[in-house]
């Protein structure tokens, strides 16, 4: 009798590690768009851009907006999300390209600090512009998609059809990323900017564009997360780029910041620990955990999980 | 067993084009002319000129610190010309950006190697003919880059930032070649190598020299970039100071004395 009772606690908790485990993954492949934004800047240009969680957040009003209007005009819920996945990667893109160009571009060869302040200027004035799209209170994104468990009832098991929305957006956007830098010729240029700027010139790369081309790409992609974040959490504030920001930021500097796998891998982590630390600790400290985490794997490997290990002979 | 480098032998093309040089009414490949330019404050390059005809090498050469990286870096378009001119093949390459000099047909070698270091020699390769849109001369290019540089071959899946010093040095010129320059720009292709790997490079340069490939060459060590070159630029402090056929600067006691430790 306690035998039996064991069997079906200890399957319980393993069903309720699973799902854990499930919203950990589905957490960390959203940080995990947002973080390559962070990783793929700082390879390129060494800027920690402060005020990529904002831009995130702009990408949330932005989505909103369009989908209210989509939806009013076509009541499809199908065209409004395609609308919305299609248009949000687009004004984040711009917006990205457009803060670069008119106050980093500047800054390119000033002292390190006056681009990463200046970043810290541009979050300031994206949060306020958010306030004023969106007021200061927290506001509801229109559920869209139907909340549904996609695994059997008697299962246990927790994956839903928002679940499937990430991985089914996520997963392709990294794949296609990590094909395209890999081998397209742009991508080649992009990695060789990030390794060599002064050497990427001379080989005839034009080094202003690559830099524009990444913070195009880098936009997209939290447009990309901005959507899906809208999608799935359903709510959104003018003050939810601060912390999204700090948590993918982290994840960039635990997969090794500048290395594109890298922030895709400490996201995962990053989302794991804190879905874990939430669900048996205290959801209180499940932020002090990440950063545990993260301080702990730095002590170890300083360049992060997969930062640069290549000694550069001079 | 005597040093290679140190024999007298003289490593000139027995065609070496020095008359030719001497020919004014030829336009130079490359012209500079009272060229100033420098980093910030700090003005470098004091109104130099010098000058590559086609077909020539030609070397500065000159202490650390005088300013011989900055003239190649500015002639690349990496620094910006601050007063004077540089004219290329004919056009002026004043407020003309690095990536569309290289466009123009020359390409640089530059100090310290600079090699991608998390790129494979291959990709390394195909960064420097990133300006080449034709892949058949690409693929084609590269293999007479393992021609020039065999080791190459050997190590082409390899990361440009595990080779050794020579290696580097010799993917970086093999880099530059990728474009069939009109002019190669070398930046201490010398600097911290063995004397055979040394001697292995300079006979590529020799070699490209003698299919017509026009270079300037920067060393710190003059007896070697002088028995390569046809003419010579002594610089000190951002000025050029003397200039002779490089076989006169050899004889010239002055040369021995401060460049060539005698
Ligand atoms: N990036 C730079 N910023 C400021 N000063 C520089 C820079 N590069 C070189 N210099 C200065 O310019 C002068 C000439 O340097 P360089 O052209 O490298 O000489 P060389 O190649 O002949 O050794 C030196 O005084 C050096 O300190
Ligand atoms: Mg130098």
């Amino acid at each position: 009798m306690t035998g039996l009772t064991g069997l079906v606690f200890a399957s319980a908790d393993t069903q309720f590690f699973i799902n854990i485990c499930i919203t950990g993954l589905t957490t960390g492949f959203l940080y995990a768009l947002i973080a390559l934004g962070y990783t793929m800047v700082y390879g390129i240009v060494e800027l920690i851009n402060f005020a990529h969680g904002d831009l995130f957040m702009l990408g949330c009003f932005f989505a909103l907006t369009l989908g209210g209007a989509v939806m009013a005009l076509t009541g499809s819920p199908m065209a409004t999300i395609a609308l919305m996945l299609l248009a949000t990667p687009v004004f984040c893109a711009f917006l990205n390209m457009l803060v670069d160009l008119t106050v980093y571009k500047a800054l390119r060869t000033a002292p390190k600090l006056a681009p990463l302040v200046s970043a810290i200027g541009v979050s300031f004035v994206f949060m306020n512009i958010g306030l004023f799209w969106g007021g200061s209170q927290d506001v509801n994104f229109p559920g869209l998609i139907e909340e549904r468990n996609l695994l059997a009832e008697d299962s246990g098991l927790q994956f839903t059809t928002t679940d499937l929305l990430v991985i089914l957006v996520t997963a392709p956007v990294m794949i296609g990323l990590t094909i395209f830098v890999k081998s397209t010729s742009l991508g080649k240029a992009m990695r060789a900017t990030a390794q060599n700027p002064v050497a990427a010139q001379l080989m005839g790369i034009n080094v202003n564009r690559v830099i524009a081309a990444t913070f195009l790409i880098g936009g997209a992609l939290a447009g990309i997360a901005s959507v899906i974040y809208g999608l799935k959490i359903k709510t959104i504030g003018y003050q939810m780029g601060f912390q999204n920001g700090l948590y993918a930021f982290t994840a960039a500097v635990l997969g090794g910041i500048g290395n594109i796998p890298g922030a895709v891998l400490g996201a995962i982590v990053i989302g794991m620990v804190y879905s874990l630390a939430s669900a048996y600790i205290d959801a209180r400290w499940a932020t002090a955990m990440v950063f545990v985490i993260l301080i702990t794997i730095l002590v170890f490997r300083p360049t992060g999980l997969l930062g640069a290990r290549t000694r550069e002979k001079v | 067993m005597s040093d290679p480098l140190h024999k007298d032998q003289d490593l000139r093309a027995d065609d070496g084009p020095i008359e030719e040089s001497q020919k004014t009414s030829e336009t130079p490949l490359l012209n500079v002319s009272e060229l100033r330019s420098g980093y910030g404050p700090i003005e470098v390059l004091k109104g130099i000129s010098l000058h590559v005809n086609a077909g020539e090498i030609v070397t500065v050469i000159g202490a650390n610190g005088a300013g011989k990286t900055t003239t190649l870096m500015t002639v690349s378009g990496c620094v910006k010309i601050r007063g004077g001119d540089i004219t290329f093949d004919g056009r002026s390459l004043t407020g003309i950006p690095a990536h569309e000099i290289v466009k123009l047909g020359m390409a640089q070698s530059p100090e310290g190697r600079k090699i991608f270091p998390r790129l494979t020699v291959l990709e390394n390769l195909q960064m420097g003919a990133f300006t080449v849109r034709d892949q058949v001369r690409v693929r084609e290019d590269i293999e007479k880059a393992y021609h020039y540089f065999p080791i190459l071959k050997d190590r082409q899946k390899q990361l440009g930032g595990t080779l050794s010093g020579g290696e580097q040095q010799m993917l970086a010129i093999a880099r530059a070649l990728m474009i069939r320059p009109k002019l190669l720009l070398l930046d201490e292709p010398s600097l911290g190598l063995a004397p055979m790997i040394v001697l292995k490079i300079f006979e590529v340069i020799r070699e490209l020299n003698r299919e017509g490939m026009s270079v300037l060459l920067v060393e710190q060590n003059a007896r070697l970039a002088l028995k390569i070159a046809n003419r010579g630029y002594v610089m000190e402090t951002g000025s050029i100071t003397a200039t002779a056929p490089a076989q006169e600067l050899l004889n010239d006691p002055r040369i021995q004395a401060a460049y060539l430790g005698e």
